[in-house]
């Protein structure tokens, strides 16, 4: 199995980063007493993060070449009524492309901070949680059992926690991060069920153990019900899968997330945390493809996801916003892929997304840096003249976001969408009209936010807030010191701009030279099992696919490249040609822009039905339950019933002699009666 | 006419009868309640020795010794207890002395 893959290469993979994380985290901070300084802490953490990304690359080019595999458990933490908890890997293909994409993305996320956080007191804090996220995502992917990967899935929540509320006294930070956590709770509630039924029908943890069952599992259902048990299992599944992944309608808190620093927006909530419901779904394969209503559920949920939330795109002015529900409405395809039994095409278009989209973000964090902490888009304009290498690098992230044929982006979500043609579950029809529509709207929003940034113009000295100071919109890290010349933007620093042009060549070129060997061949042949003969999306695409370049050729012609053109054309009328039109069309649509304003009211919804449902339920319970009942009647009521009892007994003790006797007297008459007459 | 067990049990019951009453109706002195303690005893001590008579056995008259010599001993008690008593609350009237009340 494990040809030259040594359990200490792919040890040192997570612990590398733990160990800079650590270092970081205890000695670089009050906590540890400030030994190391912000070079030596970033120096490590970025080492330890080094070592990471040779080590996967280097796992990645053995499974490619020899083959390699490992499979094995390392610790056995605890034997509980023969269910074994333990710590292992497992690696194939699968694994070691998402370890190099979390290490890659991790890096450059590193690099970039250097410059992005150069003046924020948390410099090192900071270094040592993405760290510490970086080996938590790492445990995720590598883990070979269920129990780790929930470990990993808690541990990514966590470290996702901290960094949304990384400025902890911004009160709307503080709101972002709880919302999260709140929100993932609802998520992992259902993760752990699924895992829970899993261990309660097949009686183990480990995946091979799993699926080696999982045969067995699909003739099973509910004990005195036709309901099959596979089906309930892959929902609560896919349900956690719905809250790390921002699924709708457990989305809400990926958008507010856009609070904590733009580098862990890039590295967590667009790059590789929020991808982990995908990569745990396309892992969890083998079951999923066993239960064709979990796979519409998830086919419906991802078309909802893509196509909804990309409207949501267009209506944004925070710079970071748009990006954000960009990367929601890309999830939402690779949910749908998912649910088209396109397993690796959901991972195919994970990859590229991350490269593209962590890309997308780290430059719109240039952008922010570059006009002093505005994050609005509307004060920008005209910024490539500044900025030269955001703006190419920038306009290469959209190109490839859009899906422009020959960039990465394009193979990916060309394949979702030729897999979703090819699928036939119920819901496949509302999906590919999602996915279709939601190309026009990718590069609607996506322009959009491009040709504001970059083109048209200058805005950035009309913006009636800056000059009331950079705190508004102080993306966290201090003032500039040249507020004499203050108003016009820079291009950013090396280190800045160097992670983004290294993303900028994976965005454009990855899907070319990948998309060969990950959909077609045999890459992920044990990772991910699908069921030819039931759901032929994938025998479909291969039938159609005639090489990279022919496929960009025959993209010309399809629906989605002019989709995408008109959605770019449409955008360069409205915010370069003509830009009263946008403020026009508002007026006439007012109703659906509130609308889509305010989110489609979910977050009213949940503001105001679920959690002050939940309130009033809490207050009834507190004052009905706890107060009445438990305090009022048991704890309170028993002293009561005492008192009232003494109450009336101690009217009998008067305290004077004569009635103690006239009482013992009378007693004595008692008795005598009983023992004399009646006895 | 000859006095017979009847009478002397007739006497024994209405002493009885009489500290029982006594204990209870009295409301002012504790000293009488002493003395109807003692009338009580004497009472029993009556019937005892008016039925070791009548059954001619010693032993009823030997117990009344014995009753004697304790409720000699309880009336010391009783009454040094009553002088202390005396000492801390200046009274001695049954009606003032409830502190035991509930």
């Amino acid at each position: 199995m494990s040809q030259s893959l040594s359990v200490y290469q792919l040890a040192a993979v997570p612990l590398a980063p733990l160990v800079g994380a650590v270092l970081a985290g205890v000695l670089g901070t009050q906590f540890g007493g400030n030994h190391l300084g912000r070079k030596a802490s970033h120096t490590l953490t970025i080492l330890g993060v080094l070592v990471a990304f040779i080590l996967s690359v280097h796992t990645l080019i053995s499974v490619v070449q020899d083959g390699a595999r490992y499979n094995e458990t390392l610790y056995t933490w605890m034997v509980v009524g023969g269910l074994k908890m333990e710590i292992g890997f497992l690696v194939d293909g699968l694994t070691a492309m998402m370890m190099c994409v979390v290490t890659f993305v991790s890096l450059m996320v590193h690099i970039y901070t250097i410059g992005y956080m150069e003046e924020d007191e948390g410099y090192n804090r900071f270094f040592a949680y993405i760290s510490l996220f970086t080996f938590s995502m790492l445990m995720l992917v590598m883990s070979n059992n269920l129990l780790q990967l929930f470990f990993g899935w808690e541990a990514v929540g966590l470290v996702s926690y901290l960094l949304i509320g990384f400025w902890y006294n911004k009160p709307s930070a503080v709101f972002a991060n709880m919302k999260a956590f709140l929100v993932n709770r609802v998520g992992d509630f259902g993760f752990i069920l699924g895992i829970g039924l899993i261990v309660a029908y097949t009686g183990s943890l480990n995946y091979t153990e799993v699926f080696a069952k999982s045969q067995e599992l699909s003739t099973l259902v509910f004990p005195g019900t036709q309901w099959m048990l596979i089906t309930p299992i892959c929902i609560c599944l896919f349900i956690g899968a719905m809250g790390k992944s921002a699924q709708f309608p457990l989305h809400v808190w990926l958008p507010d997330s856009m609070e904590g620093p733009t580098p862990i927006s890039a590295l967590i909530h667009a790059a590789t945390m929020v991808t982990a419901g995908i990569f745990m779904v396309a892992r969890m394969s083998p079951l999923f493809e066993l239960s064709d209503v979990a796979l519409s559920f998830v086919l419906v949920i991802g078309a909802i996801t893509a196509l909804f939330m990309g409207f949501l795109g267009i209506i944004q002015n925070d710079i970071k916003r748009v990006v954000a529900y960009s990367t929601l409405s890309q999830l939402g395809y690779m949910t749908v892929a998912l649910g088209a039994s396109a397993y690796s095409v959901a991972v195919f278009h994970l990859m590229t997304h991350a490269f593209f989209k962590a890309l997308l973000f780290l430059a719109a964090g240039s952008v922010i840096m570059g006009v002093h902490h505005n994050q609005d888009i509307r004060w920008m304009g005209g910024l490539r003249k500044y900025m030269p290498v955001t703006w190419i690098t920038f306009l290469l992230g959209s190109l490839a976001l859009i899906g422009t044929p020959l960039f990465s982006g394009f193979y990916s979500k060309d394949s979702i969408i030729e897999a979703v043609a090819e699928s036939h579950l119920p819901g496949a029809g509302l999906a590919y009209f999602a996915v279709l529509a939601g190309v026009f709207v990718t590069a609607f929003y996506s322009f959009r936010l491009y040709f504001l940034v970059f083109h048209g113009k200058e805005r950035f000295d009309q913006n009636p807030e800056a000059h009331h100071g950079d705190a508004h919109h102080d993306d966290g890290h201090g003032h500039h010191g040249d507020h004499g010349h203050a108003h016009v933007p820079h291009e950013s620093p090396a280190v800045v701009w160097l992670p983004l042009v290294l993303l900028a060549i994976p965005s454009v070129l990855i899907g070319y030279f990948t998309i060969e060997p990950m959909l077609f061949g045999e890459f992920f042949k044990d990772a991910i099992w699908v069921d030819h003969a039931k759901h032929h999306a994938m025998t479909g695409l291969a039938e159609i696919f005639h090489g990279p370049w022919a496929m960009a050729l025959h993209g010309l012609s399809t629906a989605p490249f002019w989709l995408a053109l008109a959605g770019v054309a449409t955008s360069y009328y409205m915010y370069m040609v003509n830009p009263a039109l946008p403020a026009a069309i508002k007026r006439g649509v007012m109703p659906l822009f509130t609308l889509l304003e305010n989110k489609y009211y979910l977050d009213w919804f949940n503001e105001n039905v679920l959690s002050r449902g939940a309130r009033v339920l809490g207050t009834g319970l507190w004052k009905g339950g706890d107060q009445a009942v438990i305090d009022g009647g048991l704890v309170n009521g028993a002293w009561h019933l005492v008192a009232r009892i003494a109450g009336g007994v101690r009217k009998v003790q008067t305290g004077f002699l004569y009635h103690y006797a006239l009482v013992m007297i009378l007693g004595i008459f008692v008795l005598l009666t009983y023992f004399v007459w009646l006895k | 006419m000859t006095l017979t067990l009847g009478h002397f049990l007739s006497l024994g019951a209405m002493l009885f009868a009489l500290s029982v009453v006594g204990i209870f109706l009295n409301r002012r002195n504790l000293i009488v309640l002493l003395m109807a303690i003692e009338l009580m005893l004497l009472a029993v001590n009556t019937n005892f020795v008016a039925i070791s008579y009548f059954l001619n056995d010693m032993q009823g008259q030997m117990f009344v010794f014995f009753i004697l010599t304790v409720a000699a001993a309880e009336a010391a008690i009783g009454l040094a207890i009553l002088v202390l008593l005396f000492r801390n609350k200046s009274s001695i009237s049954v009606d003032e002395l409830n502190t035991l009340k509930g």
